[in-house]
């Protein structure tokens, strides 16, 4: 028997917002990143000046002197938004809790050779600093960058520093028996150690960088791009013929991070660099430069740790084989 | 002719999905891969008719969303299928043979 249900069908007005439709040219649905991201922020009719910055609007495209048509242009290639951000980070998050578990049911960190483990500490736990100093960074792209596709990635990527900065606090504490003395003399070692004042001096500068883009490359391609693989790739790894094990699994968080990361920056710089001649010269010259501070910051430790800082030299050759691919002249 | 034996008769294979956010870039993935795949919306539902072969490519999907999908994901949204099942890590795959 056929039954015949009877259906009232009707379609939406409008698939989305005038603005978007406007954007696409046409009125089609939109994706909810497309609808979380385009357009939020205002462009006109601010009511004053900053106070502490009267020569620019509250939202202002002078605040770099990288020049875009369109700020939209640039997408994330994974599309986060507030949800999918957060199950993603969740997701890795229940895995480091896990890493964590294990190392504790096992008592992994007894069999990380002695001498290994106090270079460990002296390595891994500052970069808790480093972190923290990465986050404000990260606040200062988000606070004075233009578009609102710019600022939420941007506003992710702060989010995460402060979660990584926590993340080396608590390996710092596994690695010490829940010792807080542990995060005392990484911070002595941030302060006053020889190997790490050059990574510190780099920081501290880069921290009062004036021009956003500019703190995007110093912090995002630069630094991270030698200090990260120094430290979660080429120390995690000679940690592993020491017993380091644990290490490795506590940190796989920060590798993930790297190469989910490393997606936006790259489309970031690229839809800048391919915009003009102009903006691709700027953004190569400040690569340049931060590019040298972060090699020669990282040497020193490179050295105390592995002995020699061959490694910084392969891990700069492939950022920058990295930043060609995306417009720039290394 | 009933739907059904319509559709035996023109050896078409068809996928029908929940009309959500989810499955949005499933079906445009099905009509970028399947040129002769034709799209009906109904009320909450959307259903891909395809002569002979409808391949779900997961490379496709992983494109429009930005990250890693699994052809399994298909299930949350899928409503209903016609056509004999080929799956595997790359693509979820509808003929009759």
């Amino acid at each position: 028997m056929n039954i015949e249900i009877k259906s009232e069908s009707f379609t939406p007005r409008r698939s989305t917002f005038s603005h978007i439709a406007r954007r696409y040219g046409e009125d089609r649905p939109a994706s909810r990143y497309d609808e979380a991201t385009l357009d939020v922020q205002a462009t006109v009719n601010f009511h004053y000046r900053p106070l502490w910055a009267p020569e620019f609007e509250i939202f202002d495209t002078s605040r770099t002197a990288v020049v875009m048509d369109d700020w939209y242009a640039f997408s994330d290639p994974r599309q986060f938004y507030y949800a999918t951000y957060n199950i993603n980070r969740a997701n890795m998050n229940a895995a480091a809790d896990r890493a964590f578990e294990f190392v504790d049911d096992r008592d992994l960190v007894a069999r990380i050779e002695p001498a290994w483990l106090d270079t460990v500490r002296h390595y891994l736990v500052p970069l808790r600093h480093y972190e923290w100093a990465a986050d404000l960074n990260s606040l200062r792209v988000t606070d004075y960058g233009y578009g609102s596709r710019v600022t939420s990635a941007a506003m992710f990527a702060a989010c995460d520093r402060l979660g990584m900065a926590q993340l080396l606090t608590r390996i710092g504490l596994v690695l010490d028996g829940n010792d807080e003395a542990g995060l005392e003399r990484a911070r002595e070692a941030w302060l006053g150690a020889d190997d790490w004042q050059g990574i510190r001096h780099m920081v501290e500068d880069s921290l009062v960088v004036t021009d956003w883009y500019e703190t995007f490359i110093a912090q995002y391609l630069a630094a991270d791009g030698i200090i990260h693989p120094l430290v979660y790739g080429t120390f995690d790894d000679a940690g592993l013929d020491h017993g380091a094990t644990a290490v490795s699994m506590m940190s796989e968080f920060m590798v993930d991070w790297m190469k989910d990361n490393a997606r936006w920056v790259d489309a970031l710089v690229e839809v800048a660099a391919k915009e003009s001649a102009a903006n691709a010269e700027l953004i190569s010259g400040w690569y340049r430069t931060w590019r040298d501070r972060a090699v020669e910051a990282a040497a020193p430790l490179a050295t105390t740790v592995l002995g020699t800082s061959d490694a910084v030299q392969t891990i700069r050759e492939g950022l920058d084989a990295r930043a060609a691919n995306l417009g720039l002249t290394a | 002719m009933t739907t059904e034996n319509l559709h035996a008769a023109t050896n078409a294979v068809s996928i029908t999905f929940q009309n959500t956010e989810d499955a949005r870039p499933i079906v445009e993935a099905i009509e970028a891969d399947n040129p002769h795949a034709t799209v009906a919306h109904f009320p909450a539902m959307v259903k891909v008719d395809c002569p002979g072969r409808l391949t779900i490519n997961a490379a496709s999907v992983s494109e429009r969303i930005g990250r890693d999908w699994d052809p399994q994901e298909l299930h949350l949204s899928m409503i209903s299928l016609s056509g004999n099942i080929d799956e595997d890590d790359d693509k979820f795959e509808l003929a009759w043979n």
